[in-house]
């Protein structure tokens, strides 16, 4: 196990890497239908004439270059050499609309961008006037600018090329190069992260070099991370998870980095390459359960019997056979039957069979689903992490893993809750502060030192590990008392297959109501299997069929709600699906996917007044921005369902 | 490479008649296509925009005219003369191995290119397994400059519509030919569709300096894509220009709307 040890700065990793790791893979990326493969010493190599390139651009110390695409290794390594030359890389979410992007560019006065095609170079481009600080875009791929014009636009190939001749030719050069990375310091901004502004305008997270390698050097040694493991680097490049679980702890142990051939082919590229260590949010596992489930209705009859019948049997005692607890003979006999007839096909089938950790994290993760994973042999584990924490806040050790509650401090993380019942922290890999803007970082520190996290919390008093109930500012009440926990809510129902995205309204309201998407992969092969005709998005979502269907997810939704004391009262009452899937473009999810509730409950007024004033059906009419940035309307009349409550709770004769 | 040289024409067409019986589906046709140009042929239903390209690929064999092509001209080609030559096509309606995946599928454009015998493609030998390689490269560049990595290893049957159309395309193009037909690129697509497959072809024209002649009834799309445009009607040659001059003229017009005869 490596560590960052003496190694205060990436480069300085780098290089320890190259040297005692020199042959073993850094970096894989399928291209042309093949892997191929880079060396640590390789990768060292090009580093170096990359940035002895940048540094001929004019990159200097402390200029900032943004980074824009998916997960490429010459991306990967735009960072690496920024940081050679103690620049500081700002990744920027790849599916940010021009807009969003020149709002980042313009903030962090980014002098270079690198992008990985031709749409980010459009994007970029597009923009460009409000970018007076912009000196040159690097371009990965060059399929499509051929025809662009040539003066501030260079490809990340012919840089390094230029750079390792002038290394060649100019010895100066390299000691240059070689004394930035001595002179490199743990406390240099290493990177900016940008948050994806659930909340307002995106805030840049600064980090300092020593803070995430000494980050790193806990959770690696926690989850016993070496440089035999493989990551699948799938993630957005901007996203602190990714840049955490890839890019930092990849320099920091030592492990290879598999960059997918493009973001439509992961799964085929997760089975080929089998990552040791994953990481994906909720809603990642959720996708790949969705997809699993519908090919299941399409198998042969007594494929699916088996199916069932050992999804059964590893609910029962799959979690006491993972975490080493005495089960009966009989089921112990039947869970290896199990395993060996489908639980490993099946986690092979999704890439899986080699995680040895596997991390949810960026939201709550619903109940079954966690389980269902651990049943069938993943040792799935559940995070709280924060970019401004980089990234652990807490995180659940082997053998104490418990689906309701995120797990005991990280290593090193000192963690507390405040009177109002947030939880706040400090962690070695704490952020320096926002770029630019002394004000919000004020707002998010206290005055001693924690950093605010807005989340409720507290701590369980059977395990000791943290529990959180949802943003702190989102828990409300219902009129007659009944807490309201939005998400929580939202998790329940989503946890159904046909169930894509939930936005639940109550607080200072008589009930609940929810606002629902329905997964079109889900409801679409039903609908094929159902002989259900339709002909858009719309006109499914619309379908009487569709409604009783998930009418009927609902209403079991609210049996189990039934079963808790204290949220009985806050039961479904009315729900509505939408007409339209909601969508970052139109300001509706953040870029990580999750929901703006506040947002849509504004853009959705008509469909909110309609569901507390009794109507049956109201009338909307959106604005929708397609992907190229056109805008369009889409008008519908949307159909409202009432539903049942049920069990006999004190609260619901009020709530009614 | 869109600014064609005028004086290099690589395709000559002269005074073609075909019939078909009584039929005359082209009468007395000549036109020519240049070097790295896009050149559209269009016409109503029936015009012989098709027979115009099977004449060109051999696959009809016309009763009067020459064609010249690359500076040899001969009264009648070969398919095979054709395709030995640099002439790939696709098809109006997909003509695909349809149990074949999407991978397979373009191999089989490279056949013409395979140099080793029989015997050592079988015994996969040394030199023949190296020459695969080779193959197998220049098709996975252009299963990447098509975009269609998810569905290497798919069946084509299973495709929808739109890509196999590119995997056609796909297979056209793993011929590295110099001259390639688009027999109606765009038919039965969606706009999304059609907005991409004309990027890929203005991309193929661009990237590989491939000449294009393309048959096509969406009007607005040949407008945006060609260099030159021929109009066929009835099997007669009724105009020829840049897409500017065959909008502003009457007797395309009246052949696309109809007139009182």
């Amino acid at each position: 196990m490596a560590g960052g040890g003496s190694f205060d700065t990436f480069p300085k990793l780098l290089l320890r890497n190259a040297a005692q790791f020199g042959t073993r893979p850094a970096f894989r990326h399928k291209d042309l239908g093949i892997w191929q493969n880079w060396t640590w010493a390789q990768v060292a190599e090009i580093v170096r004439a990359y940035a002895a390139g940048l540094d001929r651009l004019g990159l200097r110390q402390g200029d900032t270059i943004a980074v824009v695409g998916s997960n490429r290794p010459k991306l990967y390594w735009t960072m690496m050499a920024a940081q050679m030359l103690r620049a500081i890389p700002v990744p920027v979410y790849s599916d940010a609309v021009a807009d969003e992007l020149a709002f980042v560019l313009a903030h962090a006065e980014a002098k270079l961008v690198a992008a990985q095609d031709q749409e980010q170079v459009d994007k970029v481009l597009s923009v460009s006037d409000r970018l007076p600080q912009l000196n040159k875009i690097v371009y990965d791929e060059p399929r499509g600018l051929d025809g662009y014009d040539r003066s501030g636009l260079i490809a990340i190939g012919d840089i390094i090329e230029d750079g390792r001749a002038a290394l060649a030719a100019d010895v100066a050069l390299g000691e240059r190069i070689d004394e930035y990375v001595r002179a490199g310091n743990g406390s240099d901004i290493a990177v900016i992260l940008y948050t994806s502004g659930t909340t307002g305008a995106p805030k840049g997270v600064m980090l300092s070099a020593r803070g995430c390698i000494d980050a790193a050097t806990d959770t690696t040694r926690f989850d016993k991370l070496t440089d035999k493991d493989v990551v699948l680097a799938y993630l957005p490049l901007a996203w602190a998870g990714d840049h955490y679980v890839s890019y930092v702890q990849g320099l920091v142990a030592g492990f290879c980095m598999a960059c997918p051939e493009s973001s439509d082919t992961i799964e085929q590229d997760r089975h080929e390459i089998g990552p040791t260590f994953y990481l994906a949010p909720p809603r990642g596992f959720e996708a790949m359960l969705t997809r699993l489930m519908v090919r299941m209705e399409d198998a042969a009859p007594l494929k699916r019997r088996l199916f069932n019948y050992f999804l059964d049997v590893a609910r029962r005692y799959g979690e006491q056979v993972l975490t080493g607890r005495p089960v009966p003979l009989s089921g112990r006999l039947l869970y290896a039957l199990g395993r060996w007839l489908v639980y490993e096909p099946l986690k092979n089938v999704l890439g899986l069979s080699l995680v040895r950790v596997a991390y949810t994290g960026g939201e709550a993760i619903g109940p079954d689903l966690f389980a269902l994973y651990r049943s069938i042999g993943l040792n799935l584990k559940q995070l709280y992490g924060q970019t401004e924490a980089f990234l652990y806040v807490t995180c659940q050790p082997d053998g104490e893993i418990y689906s309701d509650t995120v797990g005991p401090a990280a290593p090193n993380v000192d963690i507390r809750i405040a009177e109002s019942g947030e939880v706040q922290f400090r962690s070695p890999g704490m952020f320096l502060g926002y770029f630019k803007d002394q004000a919000k970082t004020a707002e998010a520190m206290t005055s001693d030192g924690y950093v605010r996290t807005g989340d409720a919390g507290f701590f369980d008093e059977k395990t000791g590990h943290l529990k959180i109930i949802d943003r702190a500012k989102d828990v409300g009440r219902l009129v007659d008392g009944t807490m309201f926990a939005p998400k929580y809510l939202e998790n329940k129902l989503k946890f159904y297959p046909n169930i894509k995205e939930a936005i639940t309204l109550g607080d200072s309201r008589e009930f609940v109501c929810a606002m629902l998407n329905i997964d079109p992969v889900a409801v679409a092969n039903w609908a094929e299997r159902n002989n259900v005709a339709y002909g858009s998005y719309q006109e499914l979502a619309g379908h009487p069929l569709v409604y009783d269907m998930v009418a009927k997810d609902v209403a079991a939704v609210n049996r189990s709600l039934a079963g808790e004391k204290a949220l009985a009262g806050a039961q479904i009452r009315r729900f509505l699906i939408l007409h339209k899937e909601l969508d970052a473009d139109d300001g509706e999810l953040t870029r990580t996917q999750k929901v703006r509730r506040r947002f849509i409950a504004e853009r959705y007024a008509p469909l909110v007044t309609a569901l507390y004033n009794g109507a049956h059906d109201a009338d909307i009419s959106t604005e929708v921005t397609f992907e190229d940035g056109r805008k369009g309307t889409t008008a519908a009349r949307v159909r409202i369902c009432d539903m049942q409550a049920i069990g006999s709770g004190e609260s619901l004769g009020r709530a009614a | 490479m869109r600014a064609p040289d005028t004086n290099d024409i690589l395709l000559e067409v002269e005074r073609v008649v075909l019939s078909f019986g009584g039929v005359k589906a082209l009468r007395d046709v000549s036109f020519n296509i240049r070097k790295g140009e896009i050149r559209a042929i269009i016409g109503p239903n029936g015009a012989g925009k098709t027979s115009m390209l099977n004449v060109i690929n051999g696959f009809y064999r016309p009763n009067h005219g020459a064609i010249t092509f690359k500076g040899r001209t001969r009264a009648k080609m070969q398919p095979f003369e054709a395709a030995r030559g640099g002439i790939a096509r696709t098809f109006q309606n997909v003509a695909l191995f349809k149990g074949m995946s999407a991978l397979d599928n373009i191999m089989a454009g490279r056949t013409l290119k395979v140099r080793r015998g029989l015997l050592w493609q079988v015994l996969r030998l040394g030199p023949a397994l190296a020459e695969e390689v080779e193959h197998r490269r220049k098709v996975e560049e252009i299963i990447d400059f098509l975009e269609i990595e998810t569905i290497r290893k798919v069946p084509v049957g299973r495709l929808p519509y739109g890509l196999q159309k590119r995997v056609e395309l796909g297979r056209a193009l793993a011929m590295e030919p110099d001259l390639l037909l688009l027999d109606e690129p765009m038919a039965g697509m969606n706009l999304e569709e059609k907005e991409d497959m004309s990027r890929f072809i203005i991309d193929v024209n661009n990237h590989y300096g491939t000449t294009i002649a393309l048959i096509e009834h969406d009007m607005a799309v040949v407008m945006d894509l060609s260099d030159r445009v021929a109009v066929l009607d009835h099997g007669v040659k009724i105009a020829d220009g840049t897409p500017d001059e065959v909008k502003r003229s009457q007797v395309v017009i009246d052949a696309y709307l109809g007139v009182a005869h």
